[in-house]
């Protein structure tokens, strides 16, 4: 699976929905000609945005809370060998089954032998991001077992024949009428006059649903808590078909990777108010459900969980990159990324979108996995997505970490050591560039060629497109026309012209010059601030001046308002003046 | 041992062969509320209102003429076996009450359809946090197995007023693990299109919640 070079650790790669098949870049150049989808994106991350900003603001222990969330998680990854087990040992004890899975294959060979031995064609599914990562769906299919989501998005991006486009509202690509298009072709007994309000559109999927909850025997969940000390699985979810899974089958199945745990059922008091506020910017989400195995005569009698290695454990050995394990998928990077915002979710390849998406897929796969290795670049660095993230993941840092590790994997250093490739534009520009800026003469001769800047650049002065790679920068952007000259050729040739070397005797006595000039620079300080100052009630007393003229107009209008309705009323032969004067007594 | 469970905690091991440190957890938040018992029940029935839950606050000797408002004349509605039957209006011709035993697998208990057919429901509940608008429900006797919570349309909840804490951290204290928890914040509600909120998608699309004092 793997070939390790001597002197490092062996890890075992991820496999499933997390490599991306074409560049970020690519990808991204189409999708943002997809007007809808900016839109949509854009309305959806802000308002999300904003509600997250107003409830977390709610909080005045919010940091202390991300400190918490952060130590818990690095607690875990340091004891994780230990917690599994405990997890496993209390989760048994009780009835339930632990089942291991190194990949994704194996995590649904697992779960199709569970689902064949309860002889079920059809189950039901929560949203869950694991199982998108093993591809389950396509898995099961086909074997010939059907997966109905059952989360609203999620219906709606699989009976859409579609992909998710955010972790948290999967279909945020689709519009109404769009949805309503949809459902009116896939849900069999749908009213042919549904219209596209969406409390209409809930409502048919609720019919549609309602029977598949009661007839099904099997579910399969993702988990978003494991407990190691209580054994307790637990998923956080808004609409109530979780708890639909996870209460009415006989049988569930729950996909959860292995850093999904936390030590104490103490901890969730603070994962549980980190996440709802970083989500979806509620206080809380409506619906949460927590089950420590099997308890007789209510919900599931034969619970499953499989604990997912599929590349964790390969991102757990990446010293920097570690943390990305303590994402606890709340979405709140997606949702302040400038760049996410513009490119959206599909743009990142792997189910894991956004700047979380862009380290946690390069760590699951390596980064040499496919395409992943543009993944790291789609960042502007901006840092708005380490400000927002409730566990305090350093997303910045492990970016440029993974940039340098692709750069070492091109060059044949990196874990695959098997990618090395022929020296590229890069490598040559760079090697130019150092052999000519630690060399002058030949520096001097290269700068000869300047002037040849200016014919490319033509007569509007600019240059539109540049060959090879540079050309990524003229992609987007101009380059003014380069000056017909060097500097260090201007100043060969024109120092004679420069003032003569003064005399000695000429020469500044600097010290008598401070001495002059002490205190001079406080006055003028002072007498800036002055001015500053005059500047700033000038600017007041100009907006005091804007707002009595903008509360003036309402009155203007009012006027112009009841000089028409006098001229409607005596147009139409009525009182006029009653009309007035009833309006004067207000 | 599997042979996968030993592969995975093998390379788990390796991966921390640099033995990274386990810091101690600072719990620097806040875990005890410092607001009067008056503040917290405002604050939580403030919160619920803003989840679009209705809420009535009784007494002993009032509560029973507020379920029979709410569930209407005609209605037949299912409890747990728990149950205060002193909270209840009497039973008429057309409201009657249906006891689910608590075990799904026994006689006396409802089936999902029979949940489905049922008016509402009625139940108590353990511990409900301010800051959130949040009732917990730990499967007692007086709440029932989860899914006669989930299926009717229409839940009647009662919060008894000493249960009101501010915190998450003082709710978690008050639920145990052992048994299955279930989090209500408002009725279902989706924002999947178009980031329209919608209450009510798959669980009770009617959540009355009555504050009882002096039980």
């Amino acid at each position: 699976m793997t070939v390790t070079q001597l002197g490092m650790p062996k890890v075992f790669h991820g496999t499933g929905n997390i490599a991306a098949e074409e560049s970020f870049t690519s990808f991204a150049g189409r999708e943002l000609k997809n007007e809808q989808l900016r839109a949509n994106l854009g309305f959806a991350t802000h308002t999300i945005r904003d509600k997250r900003a107003k409830v977390v603001g709610e909080l005045p222990d919010w940091e202390l809370l991300r400190t918490a969330g952060s130590e818990i998680k690095q607690d875990v990854m340091a004891r994780l060998p230990e917690l599994l087990e405990q997890f496993e040992k209390n989760f048994t004890e009780r009835g339930g089954k632990v089942h291991w899975a190194r990949d994704a294959d194996e995590a649904n060979q697992i779960a199709l032998d569970i689902i064949r031995e309860q002889q079920a064609e059809e189950v039901i599914k929560i949203k869950s991001m694991a199982t998108q990562e093993t591809g389950l769906n396509e898995y099961l299919e086909e074997n010939g077992v059907s997966a109905v989501e059952t989360d609203l998005a999620e219906e709606i991006v699989q009976l859409g024949e579609d992909k998710p486009s955010h972790i948290l509202v999967p279909a945020i690509h689709r519009n109404r009428s769009e949805i309503r298009d949809i459902f009116l072709k896939k849900m069999p007994h749908i009213d042919k006059d549904i219209s596209d309000n969406p409390a209409e559109l809930a409502e048919a999927s609720r019919h549609h649903l309602r029977e598949k909850f009661f007839r099904n025997k099997v579910a399969i969940s993702g988990a978003n808590f494991g407990v190691a000390d209580s054994g307790t699985l637990s998923i956080v979810e808004s609409e109530g078909n979780g708890r639909m899974c996870l209460t009415l089958p006989d049988t569930l199945i729950s996909f959860m990777g292995i850093e999904k745990l936390v030590p104490t059922f103490q901890d969730l008091e603070v994962f549980l108010q980190l996440l709802p506020r970083s989500s979806t910017g509620e206080r809380m989400n409506p619906y949460t459900s927590m089950w420590s195995g099997v308890t007789p005569g209510d919900g599931p009698q034969n619970l499953h969980v499989i604990l997912m290695d599929n590349g964790r454990t390969a991102a757990l050995a990446d010293q920097v990159g570690r943390q990305a394990l303590h994402c606890i998928r709340c979405s709140a990077c997606m949702n302040v990324c400038p760049v996410y915002e513009r490119a959206g979710g599909h743009a990142y390849g792997s189910v894991y979108p956004g700047p979380i998406g862009a380290i946690l897929s390069p760590l699951l796969t390596g980064v040499e996995a496919e395409e992943n290795n543009s993944l790291p670049y789609a960042s502007s660095l901006c840092g708005a997505c380490y400000e927002a993230c409730p566990v305090k993941i350093n997303i910045p840092d492990v970016l440029v970490h993974l940039r340098g590790k692709d750069v070492d994997a091109k060059h044949g250093k990196g874990e695959e050591g098997n990618k090395r490739q022929a020296p590229d534009q890069m490598d040559a520009i760079m090697g130019g560039a150092k052999a000519m800026f630690s060399n002058s003469t030949l520096l001097s001769i290269a700068e000869r060629g300047l002037p040849a800047g200016g014919l490319a650049a033509g007569r509007d002065h600019k240059i539109s497109w540049l060959p090879g790679l540079i050309g990524g920068w003229t992609k987007y952007r101009d380059i003014p026309e380069p000056p017909k000259q060097a500097f260090r050729h201007w100043w060969k040739k024109n120092k004679k012209n420069g003032p003569k070397q003064r005399a000695a005797s000429d020469r500044v006595d600097v010290d008598a010059l401070i001495a002059k000039n002490s205190g001079l620079a406080e006055e003028l300080h002072r007498r800036h601030a002055g001015e500053a100052q005059e500047e700033r009630e000038e600017a007041q007393e100009q907006a005091a001046e804007l707002k009595k003229e903008q509360r003036r107009e309402p009155d203007m209008v009012r006027r112009e308002e009841d000089l028409l309705k006098g001229q409607d009323d005596s147009s139409n032969g009525t009182t006029g003046e009653g009309t007035s004067s009833q309006e004067g007594n207000d | 041992m599997s042979e996968a469970k030993a592969e995975i905690l093998r390379r788990v091991r390796a991966s921390l062969a640099d033995s990274p440190e386990a810091p101690e957890v600072t719990r620097a938040y806040r875990t005890e509320s410092e607001k009067s018992a008056h503040d917290v029940r405002a604050m939580l029935i403030d919160r619920l209102l803003d989840y679009k839950a209705n809420v009535y606050e009784e007494t002993m000797d009032s509560v029973a003429e507020r379920i029979e408002k709410l569930l209407g004349k005609s209605a037949r509605y299912v409890i747990p076996k728990g149950l205060n039957l002193d909270w209840l209006p009497e039973d008429s011709a057309a409201r009657r009450h249906l006891v689910d035993s608590g075990n799904g697998q026994r006689a006396g208990s409802l089936t999902d359809r029979e949940l489905d057919a049922v008016d509402a429901v009625v139940t108590s509940s353990t511990v409900s946090c301010a800051e959130t608008g949040t009732i917990f429900l730990n499967a007692s006797d007086e709440e029932g197995r989860r899914a006669i919570t989930l299926v009717p349309d229409h839940h009647i909840c009662i919060v008894p007023a000493e249960s009101i804490v501010e915190l998450i951290p003082e709710s978690v204290r008050r639920v145990n693990p052992e048994r299955p928890i279930t989090m209500i914040s408002g009725p279902s509600a989706t924002s999947d299109i178009e980031l329209q909120r919608v209450e009510g998608v798959h669980g009770p699309r009617t959540l009355d919640v009555i504050i009882l004092d002096g039980q």
